[in-house]
């Protein structure tokens, strides 16, 4: 069409070679690199040595790395279910005719553009426990609140209602886009069957939401077994090791005490997780549907 | 019946708005509140005395023109970088005919499944062997070639029909003209997402500034902010002015074009 085969090579060389380029240098070559430091022993002043599966072994045995693994896990275990719940349930109000309904969207959705280290920082501050807001309020109705951030016991949870907060507003807008793609007949024809709202609610829009659900489970699961900002900013990983999460782990290993192969060797840990919960997601899900 | 379900629904509606809305209120009234008033129980509301110094106390402690520079180049390069390269690769990759082409983009995106927690050791080392530690190329090069860009660009192009660019090169255009004055102007809303949500991500970002930047001089505002928490003693007034400051501009582009922001967020699934 264009000119002579090598005119049109120049052509694809201009468009495709600065990204292809920048991919290589910037993405491919670091995950090989990376698979590579995790196989060797480096502090980044001497040589890396290499050991073989060693950090793989050290990992294994050790419990610091199972405490961080045990940590996230606690994480997404009480934020996932409740961010999806009342993400979903914020949907379902909003989908129906009601007024400002665009307005009320804007507002859940908020917390979603600001940065995390911006809701660490205020959430922290409510959190306070002698001038927070929080304690304030559960004063109100007779409760002492707890020491939030700097008690093992509530630091974790502390982060989870944080976490909540900001994404229910991403959950919201995903199920939003789900529930208008339920032909509004469905309703229609069960209206005519005597079917009440709840019954609809069981027997038609949860199941019509599955294919949105589990794009919302994986998307979530993925991200929050990478948590890391609001637990860097709130609380660095303790009290203790209370809030050490996987990231947190990973970059204290690799930035603070610059044991780059162990770090590498973790980071690819949490790939596999990640990978096999995908995985092991996308075949339960492929069952339900048989 | 009916009349009821309506109001409780507004109700419950409303009260998780407070619930969103509450941490913001709180945000704004501490900014302008005097140290003292910060201190007191039960908290105030509305600040008494109400004082507006914070905004220039919190320049003059810390350096916070610096990270706020350091913020606005970062963020405006690693999204003109990012258009400029998605475009171009998303346009080869929907519209070239090249040996490989479909195996090099099943690579890309299996580099997507790939968390960036992978990447980031190597990538600090490369940088470092560069010399880019504490450097805005450090901070924006790296970005620019996140594989998300490829993958949304090479989407809109394929959903434009191939006749309006043939009729071009039968004109005797080339792949320069169609790509950016034939197709492009068509991908407006594609483009617009993309601006939008890569702004963002750069704006907010932590982890990567905090590997990159050594130095407060190199500081983006999320790094500054998160370092203007004391060990002991924490000046909320203070920290909040800064806060306010750094949401601001991001919620500015938001309320402006809040359908651009959802819709990038939906399609890349992504948070930062």
């Amino acid at each position: 069409m264009v000119g002579s085969k090598k005119f049109n090579f120049l052509w694809i060389a201009f468009f495709l070679g600065p990204g292809l380029v920048g991919f290589t240098i910037f993405v491919l070559i670091p995950i090989v690199t990376s698979l590579y430091i995790s196989f060797t022993e480096w502090d980044l002043l001497n040589s890396p040595v290499f050991i073989g599966l060693g950090n793989y072994q050290t990992l294994i045995a050790d419990p610091d790395f199972w405490m961080s693994l045990k940590n996230t896990v606690f994480f997404i275990l009480g934020y996932l279910p409740s961010v999806m719940a009342i993400g979903l349930g914020i949907a379902l109000l909003l989908n129906s005719k009601l007024k400002a309904r665009t307005f009320f969207r804007g507002v859940y959705f908020l917390p979603v553009v600001t940065s995390w280290v911006a809701v660490s920082l205020v959430w922290s501050w409510l959190f306070n426990p002698v001038y927070g807001l929080i304690n304030y309020f559960l004063s109100l109705v007779g409760v002492t609140g707890p020491n939030w951030l700097t008690d093992p016991k509530t630091a974790m949870i502390a982060i989870i209602i944080t976490s909540v907060w900001k994404d229910i507003g991403f959950i919201m807008v995903l199920y939003l886009g789900g529930l208008q793609n339920i032909s509004p007949s469905l309703y229609e024809a069960a209206s005519i069957d005597g079917a009440n709202e709840l019954n609809k609610f069981w027997k038609i829009t949860l199941p019509m939401l599955q294919p949105t659900t589990f794009f919302v489970v994986m998307i979530s699961l993925i991200n929050s077994f990478q948590v890391f900002d609001q637990v860097n900013v709130m609380t660095g990983g303790g009290p203790g090791n209370a809030t050490n999460v996987l990231v947190q782990n990973i970059y204290q290993s690799a930035f603070n005490f610059f044991e780059m192969g162990y770090a590498a060797a973790m980071s690819w840990a949490l790939f596999i997780i990640i990978f096999s919960v995908s995985i092991l997601q996308m075949w339960g899900e492929r069952r339900t549907k048989i | 019946m009916k009349y009821i379900g309506t109001t409780i629904k507004y109700l419950l509606i409303s009260a998780g708005a407070i619930i969103m809305i509450l941490p913001f209120v709180w945000m704004i009234s501490t900014s302008f509140k005097s140290g003292g008033a910060t201190m007191v129980f039960p908290p105030q509301f509305i600040p008494d005395p109400f004082v507006s110094d914070n905004y220039v106390t919190v320049f003059e402690r810390f350096p916070m023109l610096t990270y706020l520079r350091n913020s606005i180049i970062v963020a405006i390069f690693t999204t003109l970088g990012t258009i400029l390269i998605s475009t171009l690769s998303g346009y080869a990759f929907a519209r070239m005919q090249f040996r490989f082409r479909d195996q090099i983009f099943l690579a890309y995106l299996a580099t997507m499944m790939i968390p960036a927690q992978v990447i980031m050791i190597p990538q600090f080392i490369l940088l470092k062997n560069f010399g880019w530690i504490d450097t805005y190329q450090g901070l924006i090069v790296p970005g620019i070639f996140a594989v998300f860009g490829t993958f949304l660009m090479r989407q809109a192009f394929l959903g434009i029909p191939k006749e309006l660019e043939e009729a071009a090169f039968m004109d005797g255009a080339n792949h320069l003209t169609v790509c950016f004055r034939v197709i492009l102007p068509l991908l407006k809303p594609s483009l617009a997402t993309l601006t939008i949500f890569t702004f963002m991500q750069s704006w907010n970002n932590y982890l990567w500034p905090l590997i990159v930047s050594s130095s407060r001089e190199m500081a983006t505002l999320p790094l500054g902010l998160a370092l203007l928490q004391g060990q002991r003693d924490t000046d909320w007034n203070l920290v909040m002015a800064g806060v306010v400051i750094s949401v601001i501009p991001i919620l500015a582009v938001y309320l402006f074009a809040q359908r651009s922001f959802i819709q990038g967020m939906t399609m890349s699934g992504m948070k930062e």
